[in-house]
């Protein structure tokens, strides 16, 4: 009695066709780890459901030219755990996308639809935007490239335009003594949306930081690029006052709401803690690189 | 009394006799059946906490195709206010208004009208399609707003003092005199609680399956603790006689006290009488969260008084509990077990049952208890402190003992209280090194457990062997101790028993698996069936051997001659006497219906290790060890697996369990990803200590095991959590906000 | 709107059946398939007990859809034993009393088998964060644990 159609298009052509003229009512299924929940609540009724898993570009993980990375959007996140490098290089982005949720979940969990479901909590964004990722989207009206941090618009709500579907990340190259880690706080061990996720990427010189973005998660309406906690860094030698001005600024930058996962103080004072924790961790990454 | 030493089965760890079915997913959950012709039931709920109903019209619902019946609170049989009418411990009064709303929905969730039709799609689309006009009212959810003068009343007929109130009942209980008591302590401290209400976490939704034919011969599948209950409460409330009932307990996934009572099966029942087809109805996780009975949330007040020698001279508590929507907290746990761990000369103990517009309360593990003992146990480690004495060394100078009066009531037999906090001391784990930021918490406990009705049916099979049916849910592995005792008594290998659980047709009446009874009363049934079988064996082979049975006994699975001189004979096996019954008299079988008696009480102390990461606010527990008073562990591993599995759940009420309410008085985390129960990596291994004392009333000795576990647990860890920061907690669930805050707030 | 027709394959048979667009797989199991043996626990993906494979994979069958079994492998604990055979795993549980209830023991098992799989060696805390996702509420996971470790030894010790 259902009035919902699935389709399971092989080529991206077909997902955009088809995505565009289910209008409103269409919804991407990656891995269906938000869509079916959504669903099964009432808070999603979705008149066609199109499952991008059988378009080559949208699972595959590439290594570029370049020495980058381009990860398709719909790639579960134990599939990129088992990449025998990207994992060397972007620990910080697996380890992200790797905390979505359980073991199950990640059988199935995708960077993209992380990413387009809009939670400003969603652990694999902070990385990805700390990363430097850019997004390739593919529309009605053609290809077009987005930084990551640019595609969410608030909370459910991305900048992808009507029928525009997310293909895949790119990463771009490391130099050498770079590397990333990501750190959310939960209250359990596992299972719980984070109350504020800290994704640190950055690049050490003879000791100096050279490079660095941090982008913080669940403190405001989108993920945050946190320009100030990184100037606060770079030219730094990571010695306490600059990771206390980071922190700082990551807690300067929250506009967080009390809900039933963290209170605005809470997730303010918690946003700094993580900062100097995750920008650790990154250094140390770094210093064996 | 038959303390059977030198035992074969009992004491082993067997292999529980469902075991294969319950490990390959054949075990039939209630949810897991289908009837020919079935169709599916779904429930409109309210959506306000607190409304009158005006009107309900469920006219375009009834026309919508596919729809085969609709029932709302007309047809539900009214039980008047005035009369109260109690089946156990429930009053029917308040069952028949929260299994529906009459005129007024009294919580956000509260079922309104119930719909069956075809498909579970169609059943949903006909609830949205019925017309329910509300006039909404006032609300209110916490203790203090329910209990301020301007609060908006749930029930006009409940009275308090003689005006209407929220407060709908008041218990007390009280030895001595408190306040001569405390003019004689040199220190007393005095503390405030509150507990935020906790859910009991069962994995399984409520699910039932109910067929009714046209002469009223009803048939009940559902998920429940207590087959005969469901019987019960189904006939109360839809006027069918119990006779004309049969209800059959399917493999239960979890209670805890939370099924001890019915939600769906009477609208079930309602919906297959009038479409005239079995109905199937399983609640979603929000359906349990949001409407079904948590435990209360609390404040209470406790106050002990004792000499600088550490002898406590008298102690006070006042707690308040949560009811829900509908009268009946658990205050007769927090009221008379808080104190019973300690011989106190003067006590008073005040429990009230507050009203407020969530869903009514069910029972949870030692219901009433682990709130009250949270307090007492909080107070007590504050008092060592004061005192400085070890905390377990206090609780030994004042320990319960056999002989000691219970502010309850009753005289202590022989209790195993002392042996629980010996073992703790002693345990290489009190002694254990701490690093900084980790800390040691102790903590006891106590609950009532209960004896009530059982019955069970021995029978044996035309080739020897023996199929024991019993009539209590099996919730925790039950049926492999029965069968150990049984195998035991009959000196036989334990796989020759079967051991079943009974419907309402098949078996006597037996009373809810709940109150940490199912072994101490089913196995003292079964083993007055089995001693008749073997009285009966022993006569039949007395008459084979012309000789008197005085002069037979029963061992090994045979019967001998008693002595040299009763004659030489050969063993007659249980096998051989089976193949003769025909025979020899007959069936070879007994079935014994009782009311339990001579269930003790059982105590508990807990020893928690936690770490505290003071940035972040996050406490972990990393050690525990439970010891536990059991009577006799007729099967360790199951005992070992309540105590461990009642440790979890408070740890888990102790650090993040806990309903949270919007603006609109709704609960905003009816889901398991909010509503923050331990999953696996939060928790170490959980050591247990099993101190047997055995229980002498008993015929194995058994105690019950199931709730003592959960009681110490949350005193345990925020005492734990005391050592590692030097910070108390007054207020749970101990969750990092509240952690920090309290760090910081010290400096 | 008609019902789809899926063709799969569970536990090595070939098998079909018909469902709604947006049936999930727990419906078609526990539904069409009568494979009541994944259980339903809170259909939100939180709570494991509808733990299936998928080509090899462990994942929640409340988070799939029906029709995404079209032409794919499905394992469920139906197909665990070997006939009468219980699994080494199955076998364990029963013997260290790695179950109360046992409505979590279908996704434990599946979920711990799935860990073997990958990693045979796995310590006490790969073996806690890889069943994070399967709640119990009556054990308090230590025997489950115990039993995950125990048997991932004696499987080692059988292999050599």
């Amino acid at each position: 009695m259902t009035d919902i159609r699935y389709l399971a298009p092989g080529t991206l052509d077909e997902a955009i066709r088809a995505f565009a003229a289910g209008g409103s009512a269409a919804r991407i299924l990656a891995g269906g780890t938000d869509l079916l929940v959504q669903m099964r609540a009432g808070s999603v009724k979705p008149g066609l459901i199109v499952d991008i898993k059988k378009i080559a570009e949208m699972s595959a993980i590439e290594e570029t030219a370049d020495g980058g990375f381009r990860i398709g959007a719909a790639v579960p996140g134990a599939v990129l755990a088992e990449h025998p490098r990207f994992g060397q290089v972007w620990p910080g982005v697996l380890e992200a996308v790797n905390l979505i949720g359980s073991t199950q979940v990640q059988g199935r969990a995708s960077a993209g639809g992380n990413l387009c479901n809009g939670s400003p909590a969603g652990d694999s964004v902070p990385a990805m935007v700390a990363a430097g990722a850019v997004v390739t989207l593919q529309g009605p009206n053609g290809r077009r490239e987005l930084p990551v941090e640019k595609v969410p618009a608030g909370p459910g709500r991305t900048n992808l335009l009507p029928g525009e579907i997310l293909v895949s990340f790119a990463l771009p190259p490391r130099s050498k003594g770079s590397s990333d880690a990501y750190l959310r706080m939960i209250p359990r061990t596992e299972m719980d949306i984070a109350v504020v996720g800290v994704g640190v990427s950055l690049t050490l010189k003879d000791g100096v930081c050279t490079a660095a973005r941090v982008g913080l998660g669940a403190v405001a309406p989108t993920v945050l690029l946190v320009e100030a906690a990184a100037k606060a860094l770079i030219g730094s030698k990571l010695d306490d006052a600059a990771l206390n001005a980071a922190a700082a600024a990551c807690s300067a930058a929250c506009r967080p709401i009390d809900d039933k996962r963290g209170t605005i103080v809470y997730r303010t004072k918690i946003a700094g803690v993580l900062l100097r924790r995750t920008a650790g961790i990154a250094a140390r990454r770094a210093r064996e690189n | 009394m038959n303390i059977i030493t030198n035992n074969k089965w009992i004491g082993q760890r067997t292999i529980r006799p469902d075991g294969a079915d319950k490990v390959t997913g054949r075990a039939a959950f209630a949810a897991d059946t289908n009837m020919p012709g079935m169709i599916w039931g779904k429930i409109l709920r309210s959506p306000h906490p607190h409304a009158r109903i005006r009107s309900i019209d469920t006219s375009k619902a009834e026309a919508l195709p596919g729809v085969k019946a609709v029932v709302t609170s007309r047809d539900i049989v009214d039980f008047p206010v005035d009369k109260s009418v109690m089946l156990g411990i429930q009053d029917m009064r308040w069952m028949c208004r929260n299994v529906m709303a009459r005129d007024k929905a009294l919580f956000p969730g509260h079922p309104v009208a119930a719909v069956a039709a075809t498909t579970e799609a169609i059943a949903a689309k006909a609830c949205e399609l019925i017309e329910v006009d509300y006039e909404v009212l006032p609300w209110s959810i916490e203790i203090d707003d329910a209990l301020k003068p301007d609060a908006p009343i749930l029930h006009e007929f409940i009275k308090f003092e003689g005006k209407p109130s929220n407060i709908a009942g008041k218990l007390e209980v009280k030895k001595g005199d408190v306040a001569e008591g405390f003019k004689q302590a040199e220190v007393i401290i005095e503390r405030s609680f509150t507990t935020r209400p906790v859910h009991q976490g069962y994995i399984e939704p409520h699910a039932c399956l109910i067929s009714v034919a046209p002469d009223n011969k009803t048939t009940i599948w559902s998920s429940s603790q207590g087959q005969f209950m469901v019987r019960a409460m189904v006939a109360y409330l839809t006027g069918i006689p119990q006779s004309d009932i049969r209800a059959i307990p399917a493999e239960i996934g979890g209670g805890f006290g939370g099924k001890t009572i019915v939600y769906l099966e009477p609208l079930a029942t309602l919906l297959a009488k009038k479409s005239g087809r079995p109905v199937k109805m399983v609640m979603t996780r929000e359906e349990v969260m949001r409407a079904t009975g948590p435990t209360s949330g609390s404040k209470s007040t406790v106050k002990i008084g004792a000499r600088k020698d550490g002898t406590i001279v008298a102690a006070q508590g006042t707690f308040y509990l949560q009811a829900g929507a509908l009268p009946g907290s658990p205050i007769r746990g927090a009221v008379g077990c808080s104190f019973s761990p300690y011989d106190i000369p003067n006590v008073l103990s005040v429990g009230y049952d507050v009203l407020s517009n969530r869903s009514k309360v069910a029972a949870y593990r030692a219901p009433g208890a682990p709130i009250g003992a949270y307090a007492v146990e909080c107070v007590m480690d504050e008092l060592a402190e004061a005192l400085k004495i070890d905390p377990l060394e206090l609780r030994l100078r004042n320990a319960a003992k056999q002989g000691t009066k219970a502010a309850f009531g009753p005289v202590f037999p022989r209790i195993g209280y002392v042996e629980t906090l010996e073992a703790a001391k002693t345990h290489p784990h009190y002694k254990a090194p701490l690093k900084k930021l980790q800390g040691r918490g102790v903590a006891s406990g106590f609950w009532f457990n209960a004896g009530g009705e059982s019955s069970a049916q021995v029978n044996i099979t035309e080739d020897g062997n023996v199929v024991v049916t019993t009539g209590h849910p099996d919730i925790g592995g039950s049926r492999a101790a029965i069968a150990n005792i049984c195998a035991e008594l009959l000196g036989i290998d334990y796989r020759r028993v079967s051991v079943l659980i009974g419907d309402t047709a098949t078996i006597g009446f037996s009373n809810l698996t709940g109150g940490s009874r199912v072994l101490f009363a089913s196995a003292m049934v079964v083993t007055q069936s089995t001693d008749k079988i073997i009285t009966t064996l022993r006569e039949r082979a007395a008459k084979i051997w012309e000789i008197d049975p005085e002069a037979v006994k029963w061992e090994n699975g045979a019967a001998h001659p008693a002595s040299p001189n009763a004659g030489k004979f050969e063993p007659l096996t249980l096998a051989e006497l089976a193949a003769k019954a025909p025979q020899m008299g007959g069936p070879i079988g007994a079935g014994v219906q009782l009311n339990t008696e001579g269930a003790e009480g059982g105590f508990g102390t807990h020893i928690c290790d936690v770490e505290v990461d003071i940035e972040l606010g996050i406490a972990r527990v990393i050690r525990y060890t439970a010891v536990q008073d059991v009577g006799r562990a007729i099967h360790p591993g199951y005992v070992e697996g309540q105590m461990q599995g009642g440790v979890a759940q408070g740890i888990g009420w102790a650090l993040n369990e806990e309903y949270i309410y919007n603006r609109d008085g709704k609960v905003d985390n009816p889901g398991f990803l909010d509503y923050r129960m331990p999953v696996c990596s939060d928790l170490p291994m959980l050591d247990t200590v099993m101190v047997e004392v055995p229980n002498p009333k008993h015929p194995q000795g058994v105690k019950g095991v199931g709730e003592v576990p959960l009681v110490p647990v949350m005193a345990a860890v925020a005492n734990a959590i005391h050592n590692a920061l030097g910070q108390r907690f007054y207020s749970l669930p101990m969750s990092p906000p509240r952690v920090l805050e309290a760090i910081e707030a010290k400096g | 709107m008609a019902k789809l027709h899926v063709s799969t394959t569970i536990n090595g048979e070939p098998m079909e059946f018909l469902c709604e667009p947006d049936a999930t797989m727990l419906d078609a199991l526990r539904g069409p398939l009568a494979l009541t043996g994944s259980k339903e626990g809170c259909s939100s993906g939180d709570c494991g007990a509808c733990s299936i494979t998928l080509d090899d994979r462990l994942v929640c069958s409340c988070l799939m859809l029906a029709v995404e079994a079209e032409g794919r492998e499905i394992r469920t604990i139906e197909g665990m034993a070997n006939g009468e055979h219980l699994h080494p795993l199955q076998q364990k549980f029963l013997e260290v009393a790695a179950l109360q209830c046992g409505i979590c023991t279908s996704g434990m098992l599946v979920a711990s088998d799935a860990l073997l799989r990958k990693n045979p060696k796995p310590s006490e805390e790969e073996v806690r964060f890889w069943l994070a996702g399967n709640l119990c509420r009556c054990t308090g996971y230590d025997k489950i644990v115990r039993a995950v470790l125990e048997t991932a030894s004696e499987m080692r010790e059988a292999a050599q």
